[in-house]
This record gives C-alpha cells, sequence and structure tokens, in this order.
C-alpha cells in the first residue's frame, strides 16, 4: 500500500504535468489558428460520447501547419543556424574548457576543491545576470572597446553586441562549467605513470599527450559536448540579448511565434520539430552515459 | 609535492579571469556614481539607494522567493520519493515510462517546457499566477532533486536497511532512522539547487505566469532589454554576493561533517 503510494504520487505528478501539457502541444501543433481565446481551434469535443469525439478528433488532424513550416524559409534557417551555432559553440567551449579541466587534474591536491568550486561557483549565480554582465563589456561604448581604444590596438569601436560572435561568447561562457566537469572527472581518474611509461618508450610529450592523454578523456569530452550543444539549441536568453535581430534561433523564434504573434499552432509545430531533431543528440548522450556505466562496472 | 606547471597555471588563470572578470566588472560599477554604465565617475552606493526604494522590484522579489521556497519544498519531496522508487523500488508496471518522465525534464528545452506548461494550463482553465509558476517550476526541479539523491542512493550500502528491517524496524521506519539520515545531504543538497534553479529560471516562469504575478528575473529581462542600467547592476550584485555566501557557506558545512564523519569512524574502527 505504502509502495503504490510512493510510486503513484511522484508518477501521477509527472503524467499530468509533463506528458499530458506534451500531448495538449502535439494536439494543436495540428489544428488551425483562430481567432478567439485560446487561438486555436477547439481540441477534444466529447459532446457526443468520448470515443466519437477522439475519432472526430483524428479525423481533424491536419499537416498544415509542417507544410506551412517546411515550406517557409525563414523555420529552415532558424533550425540550420541553430544547429550550427549549437555546434560550433560547443567546440569553441571544447577548446576553452580542455585547458582549464587538464589544468585542474594536473594541479597539486590541495588545490582541487578549491578550484572545483570556483567552477561550480558561477553556475549556481543567475543565468540572466551572467548573460547581462557581457552587454557592459560588448557593447559599442562597452569596457572592451574602451580597453582596445584606450592601449591603441583599434581605431574605431568594434560591433560585437547583437552580432553572432557575441551569442558564440555567451554560449561558451554560461556552458563552460558543463564541459569542465565531466572532462576533469574523466582526466582525474587517468593514471599518470601511463605518460610517464609512454615517454620511457620514446614518445615526445606532445605525442603522449595525442596518444595517451586524448584517449583517456575522450569519455569526459563526449559528455560535456552532449551536455553544451543540447540546451544551446534551444537556447532563448542569450541570442535575445546578445544577438541581433540577424541571430536567428528557433527558441527565439518560438518564443516570438508565441508571445508577438500569438500563433499557437505554430509555435507548437516549432516547439514538436524541435523536440524531434533533440531525441538524436539525446539518444546518443544516454547511450555514451549508459556505456560509461557498464566501463566502471565492469 | 607537485606544483603548477606553468602551462597549467598560465591556462587556469586566463579560464578563472574569463570565468570572473565579467562579474567583478559588474560588481564594481554597481557602485558607479554615474548613470552612464560605462563611464567611472566615483565611489557611491546611491544605486542601491535607488534599488530599495523600487516597488516593483521589491514585489517581483518577493514573488521569486515565494515561489522558489514552495517550489523548491515540494520539489524535494517528490524528487526524493522518485528517486526512491527508481533505485529501490524493484519492477512494477510502467516503470521505463516513469524513469523516462524523470530524466526527459533535464534534456528538454525550456520553451518546450514552458509553452507545454501553459497550454495544459489554460486547457484546465487553471488562473496563472504564483500557484501556476509553483507547479511549473517543481515539475522540472523534482527531476533534478531526484537525480541529486538516486546518486547518493545508488552508492550507499542496501544491507543497512535490510538490517534494520529484519531487527523489526517497519519500512517506513527503517527510511526515517536509517535511509534519510545517509541521504539527507544530498536531500538538502537537491533543495538547494531546486531554489536556485526556481530563483533564476526566466524562460519557463514567462509562460506560466499571470501578469499579476512577475518574478525578478522576467522584470529583469524586460529592463535589460533596454540595456544595462546601475540598479540592475546593484540587484545583481546583491545576488551574486548572496549566492557565494550561500554556497561557500553549504559547502564549508558539508566539508566538516564529513571530515567528523570520517574522524567517527576511524574512533570507531581503533
Amino acid at each position: 500500500m505504502r509502495r503504490l503510494f510512493l510510486i503513484a504520487v511522484p508518477y501521477l505528478w509527472l503524467l499530468a504535468l509533463f506528458l499530458v501539457p506534451f500531448a495538449i502541444v502535439l494536439r494543436i501543433s495540428f489544428s488551425d489558428i483562430a481567432l478567439a481565446i485560446p487561438p486555436y481551434t477547439p481540441t477534444l469535443d466529447t459532446s457526443e460520447g468520448v470515443w466519437a469525439g477522439i475519432r472526430d478528433l483524428v479525423s481533424q488532424f491536419d499537416f498544415e501547419n509542417y507544410e506551412f513550416l517546411t515550406g517557409d524559409d525563414l523555420y529552415w534557417k532558424a533550425y540550420l543556424s541553430s544547429l550550427q551555432i549549437a555546434a560550433l559553440s560547443t567546440f569553441f567551449t571544447l577548446l576553452v574548457g580542455f585547458p582549464i579541466a587538464y589544468g585542474m587534474a594536473r594541479a597539486p591536491q590541495e588545490w582541487r576543491a578549491t578550484l572545483m568550486m570556483l567552477i561550480i561557483l558561477p553556475f549556481w549565480t543567475s543565468f540572466l545576470i551572467r548573460v547581462y554582465a557581457w552587454i557592459g563589456i560588448l557593447g559599442t561604448e562597452g569596457y572592451l572597446n574602451q580597453l582596445l581604444l584606450s592601449l591603441g590596438l583599434i581605431d574605431a569601436a568594434l560591433t560585437i553586441l547583437n552580432t553572432q560572435i557575441a551569442v558564440y561568447i555567451g554560449i561558451v561562457y554560461t556552458y563552460l562549467p558543463f564541459m569542465v566537469l565531466p572532462i576533469y572527472a574523466a582526466l582525474e581518474r587517468m593514471d599518470e605513470s601511463l605518460l610517464e611509461a609512454a615517454e620511457d618508450l620514446g614518445c615526445s610529450r606532445t605525442s603522449a599527450f595525442w596518444l595517451v592523454t586524448v584517449p583517456l578523456a575522450k569519455n569526459g569530452v563526449i559528455a560535456g559536448c552532449f551536455l553544451v550543444f543540447i540546451p544551446a539549441l534551444g537556447e532563448f536568453v542569450i541570442p535575445s540579448l546578445l544577438g541581433g535581430s540577424d541571430t536567428l534561433m528557433i527558441g527565439k523564434v518560438l518564443w516570438e511565434e508565441f508571445f508577438s504573434n500569438r500563433d499557437w499552432p505554430v509555435a507548437s509545430t516549432v516547439a514538436v520539430i524541435l523536440l524531434l531533431i533533440l531525441i538524436i543528440p539525446i539518444i546518443l548522450f544516454q547511450r555514451n552515459e549508459q556505456r560509461l556505466r557498464e566501463e566502471e562496472d565492469a | 609535492m607537485r606544483r603548477f606547471s606553468w602551462f597549467n597555471a598560465t591556462s587556469l588563470t586566463l579560464g578563472f579571469a574569463f570565468l570572473y572578470l565579467p562579474m567583478i566588472i559588474l560588481v564594481i560599477y554597481s557602485f558607479n556614481e554615474s548613470r552612464l554604465v560605462t563611464v567611472w565617475a566615483g565611489f557611491s552606493t546611491k544605486w542601491y539607494g535607488e534599488l530599495a526604494q523600487n516597488d516593483a522590484f521589491l514585489d517581483a522579489a518577493w514573488v521569486t522567493i515565494q515561489v522558489a521556497f514552495w517550489s523548491s519544498t515540494i520539489a524535494t519531496v517528490l524528487g526524493t520519493m522518485a528517486a526512491y522508487v527508481l533505485v529501490r523500488g524493484g519492477r512494477f508496471f510502467g516503470r521505463t515510462l516513469f524513469s523516462g518522465m524523470v530524466y526527459a525534464p533535464l534534456v528538454m528545452p525550456e520553451v518546450i517546457t514552458g509553452l507545454s506548461l501553459l497550454l495544459f494550463f489554460i486547457a484546465v482553465n487553471l488562473d496563472r499566477g504564483i500557484v501556476t509558476i509553483v507547479l511549473a517550476h517543481t515539475t522540472f526541479s523534482m527531476c533534478y532533486v531526484s537525480v541529486v539523491v538516486s546518486s547518493r542512493l545508488v552508492s550507499f550500502d542496501k544491507s543497512l536497511e535490510e538490517a534494520a528491517l529484519d531487527l523489526g524496524c517497519s519500512p517506513f521506519d527503517a527510511f526515517r532512522s536509517v535511509t534519510l539520515p545517509i541521504i539527507a545531504p544530498s536531500v538538502i543538497a537537491g533543495w538547494l539547487l531546486a531554489f536556485t534553479l526556481s530563483l533564476d529560471d526566466l524562460v519557463i516562469a514567462s509562460f506560466a505566469s499571470g501578469p499579476s504575478s512577475t518574478t525578478l528575473p522576467i522584470k529583469i529581462f524586460s529592463a535589460v532589454r533596454l540595456g544595462v542600467t546601475p540598479e540592475i547592476n546593484a540587484l545583481s550584485t546583491i545576488m551574486i554576493g548572496l549566492v557565494t555566501v550561500g554556497v561557500v557557506t553549504a559547502s564549508l558545512v558539508i566539508k566538516r561533517n564529513v571530515a567528523r564523519a570520517e574522524a567517527e569512524a576511524r574512533a570507531a574502527a581503533g
């Protein structure tokens, strides 16, 4: 009895507030926009019995919104540019994060807890504030331009804010801990005598790095890349605060369809397609995690 | 004893400078006299004074704290239950679906979670306000709590529970007097995580909130869209300060407890 209660409470909560809402999104993505509140044609009509209602519902399904989305360049471009921005910024995060994780794993033992704390601390700080901090730095009259101008490195202020470069910087900055932590975990476990052995056997330090360290860090790198790529793909705050009007990202498009255009069916369709795109990296990520667990158990 | 190599020292210095300089600049400029945020005009705390008079921000902060408290508390209860069921519950009907629903919100883009919850609230005719934000935040943060708690449950020795049961404890007593004390640090960590996630959330709260219930992130976001202002710098500084104090205190307490537990274990063994 108690066990049933323990299972049922969180189960029903998630069914009601996770699965059912998503079913509604799916349903609305198949309906037409209407000038009403709520602004879409009615969902389930049970006046003639539940089953008749459901039959009606299925026969009403139309793929109009999906056709509209695939027909309109804007959405294609938004999905493609989201993929591109997410992939490139994941790569940049790796470039910035790997040396940090490497440095942490090779730091004296008594320093590591502090360094770990320093990496995690920004993660607890408001995401919004961390993005906001860059507005003041990157603006035309921002601190970065002031610094570069006063050093005489540039003659005229650079335009960085409201461009895609600012979006890349924002993503690298806010998601850096997600990249550093799994790589650090992988590198910290590594047995350093392997490096000595490689050098004793005639490897140069560089080739020992590529032949020993990198393969051992591989799992951490893969985990880190997924942890950055997946949330970056649906990102809304960073492109809307740091990107310009030419920065197309799908999270922003969905937001605008919903809040500005009030086109709920199209917003729902955008959401469903975004999720379909995300399923692939999510499944790959889960497989990677599972493989890691099995390797650890073995 | 090992020392930093110059390469590692450089990459760590650059890396941490990148992580911390933006926030340090923000904090410094919150004490700027001038309204022009990029020009330094002398030290002043006047923006903190202005902030204290800004009722809209204070109201939003109060809403945010209420939402964070209730959602993290409910999420901790639900998330701990979910973790216990997943780790110790054995097999039951629909277990795969359940574990899928526990993990999915962690990778779901916030815009989708927000949109789906809003459409749900409208479908069931629930007026949007503090209650709907609490429901929305509870739903995604219970998943984080469940991950944190289940990682602790997996690593601790099941035979302790079984011993308690053998000695005549009811399952509930065994949970309360054996399991709960052992997983307590992770339950607290889960609560803290849920609390900060809720404090921080903009996207889901924007969908779930009504006109009468604006949270602080929503307020900050609409102000920030118009550019940098010294009041927001001051507000950010307060929030950064609170988080830093909270996280450092929590980790020192945990460190002390771990050290004490180890000392006790050593004493018991010796």
